[in-house]
């Protein structure tokens, strides 16, 4: 039987407003693999930002399971979500990704601290990752000293360098130039594969997906379509629809 | 506990550190808040011990008043026959006479003379400061005086030295030229530097109305009594009640609360040093609350990747408390730095004490204007903060 990393089972996320009730999140399953990278598209209000939060261990479903690593994220405690986000998931944001007051090498080592991890083989590792990011001679910038691309790369580092099961990546490429988009996805897939993490990209830039094992689109918040094998992928990048 | 502890400290650190610039400005602010609170409470302390100073050191427990005085000194009348009414009460070990009047000490050469509480005392009775330097007073009608340390600062004399006190009796100016016995330690009154003189003798210099004039008449002010046994204040106070007819007994606290002005003015001085604090505590209160609304994002990432609360709520109190610590160093350092430039006359005293529970209350309006700040960091919904929330 394959086990995966993650896996979603009829997850739902509904929320009260004026005009009723709305499905963010319709009954989703799904399963991710480790080393496999994985895209979530969709439109805007398709929910894949909700569901994306719910995987991060962010947002309580309303009802349905999310297993990761075999543990149940939606009947833990507070508490015990916080420890499973610092542990076990890696993030990536769209912006404002860093502590602004700590120097790329202590961005990345801050993830080691949190997890009690932070010895001679962890500082060695978080300075040879950003190095592998071409940050080498970057470790000691503030993020206010360096590029977008710079600082998602170093984003990239910090998701990793606790050996997370999963690792999430919200718009990674929202505030990048096309050749720098192409950089960074391509070097987090790369990552991703060479790690054995479960990777899951929200995008709405289609283009990004040419770097992924599968691409999930989301419409009104039900699993619509699942993308697989390299021809399907890049038909869905040509053409440019969800 | 220690890990968050060590996390907490290494992310406060490092922000302070990183935004130094930012945080000295507020350490500053707090330094000027703390220079202020010292300033104000060593205004009240040197205003009170000016009051109070003579009182305070007195080697007595309770003070004998004239009935109706209202615990006044001034107004207080008191003749030789309650002296020995109340050194024959059981409980009472010694009694002494003492009176207060005004007088100014003409100093040498052109400068002006110099006012001074003249206060009769008894030789060898309770009220007769100790001398640290040269010798007590000797007979009750010795033309001598033992200066206080104030009036020694201020005049430069010391034992042996002669002096010329000038007092009106009647409608004239009168000279009386006494030999300084010697010198004792600060015993202000009525926040006027002192001299102590003879009880007989201070009879005789005193200012007097045209109709004392040459008239011995002495009666003192109050009774100065010292117990046998410091405990039985009330008991004693009881008998002596009883025993001597027309009096009010005040203890030595009671009788410097009852100084003219005093009250008023400590709680004057206490009102605006509780204002200068509250000010303090709403100025950082603004300042950290401003930047954690600043770093809502930073926090929500913090939260994101596994912060917890006690840590993000730590690293803001150990933040709070460096920049404030920071402050209040700098500010006692400023306010020591200014003492020293001050002259005697200037009522201005660093009393341990009194600096030491200031500090406390400066070291504490860091945490208690940050709490709101605290809360909100704590508040924090990552969600939110990382515009993930639908």
């Amino acid at each position: 039987m394959t086990t995966y990393a993650l896996e979603t089972k009829s997850v739902v996320k509904t929320y009260q407003s004026d005009s009723g009730v709305i499905q963010a999140v319709d009954d989703v399953s799904l399963k991710v693999g480790a080393g496999e990278f994985v895209a979530l598209v969709g439109p805007s209000g398709s929910g894949k930002t909700t569901m994306l939060s719910i995987l991060a261990a962010l947002l309580q479903p309303t009802s349905g399971q999310i297993l990761l690593d075999g543990q149940d994220l939606a009947s833990m405690s507070d508490v015990d979500r916080v420890t499973m986000r610092r542990e076990k998931i890696g993030f990536t944001f769209q912006a404002n990704n860093l502590v602004p007051y700590l120097t790329a090498v202590e961005n990345v080592e801050l993830m080691l601290r949190l997890n009690k991890k932070l010895d001679k083989v962890g500082k060695l590792r978080a300075r040879e990752l950003l190095a592998r990011l071409g940050l080498g001679e970057r470790l000691h910038n503030l993020p206010g000293q360096m590029s977008g691309g710079q600082q998602q790369r170093v984003a990239i580092a910090r998701a990793l360098i606790h050996n997370p099961s999963l690792v999430l990546a919200d718009e990674p490429t929202a505030s990048l130039d096309t050749e720098r988009a192409y950089q960074v996805v391509e070097t987090f897939a790369g990552l991703i594969h060479e790690q054995g993490r479960a990777g899951i990209m929200v995008t709405h830039d289609l283009r990004m997906c040419e770097f992924v094992d599968r691409v999930l689109s989301m419409q009104d918040g039900k699993l619509v379509r699942i993308y697989t094998g390299k021809e399907e992928i890049m038909e869905l990048v040509k053409g440019g629809r969800h | 506990m220690k890990q968050i502890l060590s996390i907490s400290g290494y992310l406060a650190v490092k922000e302070v550190w990183r935004n130094r610039g930012r945080f000295l400005l507020v350490s500053l602010v707090i330094a000027l808040i703390t220079l202020l609170v010292l300033f104000i409470a060593a205004l009240g302390e040197g205003l009170g011990n000016g009051n109070r100073e003579y009182i305070s050191k007195l080697d007595a427990q309770l003070i004998v008043y004239q009935a109706k005085s209202d615990y006044l000194i001034a107004a207080s009348r008191l003749g030789s026959d309650r002296l020995e009414e109340i050194r024959g009460v059981d409980g009472v070990a010694d009694a002494g006479k003492f009176g207060a009047a005004s007088a100014a000490l003409i100093l040498p050469g052109d400068e002006d003379a110099l006012k001074v509480a003249l206060l009769g005392v008894e030789p060898g009775h309770t009220g007769e400061p100790q001398v640290v330097e040269g010798q007590q007073l000797g007979s009750d009608d010795a033309n001598e005086a033992i200066i206080d340390r104030s009036t020694a600062l201020r005049t430069g004399l010391v034992p042996g030295d002669t002096i010329t006190v000038r007092v009106t009796q009647g409608t004239e100016f009168e000279f009386f030229e006494l030999r300084v016995a010697g010198a004792t330690t600060g015993q202000q009154y009525s926040l006027q530097p002192s001299i102590f003189v003879p009880f007989d003798t201070w009879d005789r210099i005193r200012p007097k109305s045209a109709a004392e004039v040459a008239i011995p008449n002495p009666v003192a002010n109050v009774i100065l009594v010292r117990l046998e046994d410091a405990k039985q204040v009330e008991e004693v106070r009881q008998r002596i009640s009883a025993e001597a007819n027309d009096v009010e007994i005040a203890t030595l606290k009671e009788a410097i609360q009852a100084l003219p002005g005093y009250s008023a003015q400590q709680s004057t001085l206490n009102t605006q040093g509780g204002f200068t604090l509250f000010i303090g505590i709403l100025v950082i209160g603004g300042f950290f609350q401003i930047q954690i609304l600043q770093k809502v994002a930073q926090i929500g990432v913090l939260k994101a990747i596994g912060t917890a609360n006690p840590l993000v709520a730590i690293a803001s109190v150990i933040q709070i408390v460096v920049v404030t610590v920071i402050g209040v160093a700098i500010g006692g350092l400023l306010a020591f730095l200014f003492s020293l430039t001050f002259p005697p006359t200037v009522p201005i005293v660093f009393n341990g004490t009194t600096s030491a529970l200031a500090i406390v209350a400066l070291l504490l309006i860091g945490p208690l204007g940050g709490m709101v700040s605290i809360l909100y960091a704590v508040r924090i919904e990552p969600l939110k903060a990382l515009g993930l929330s639908s």
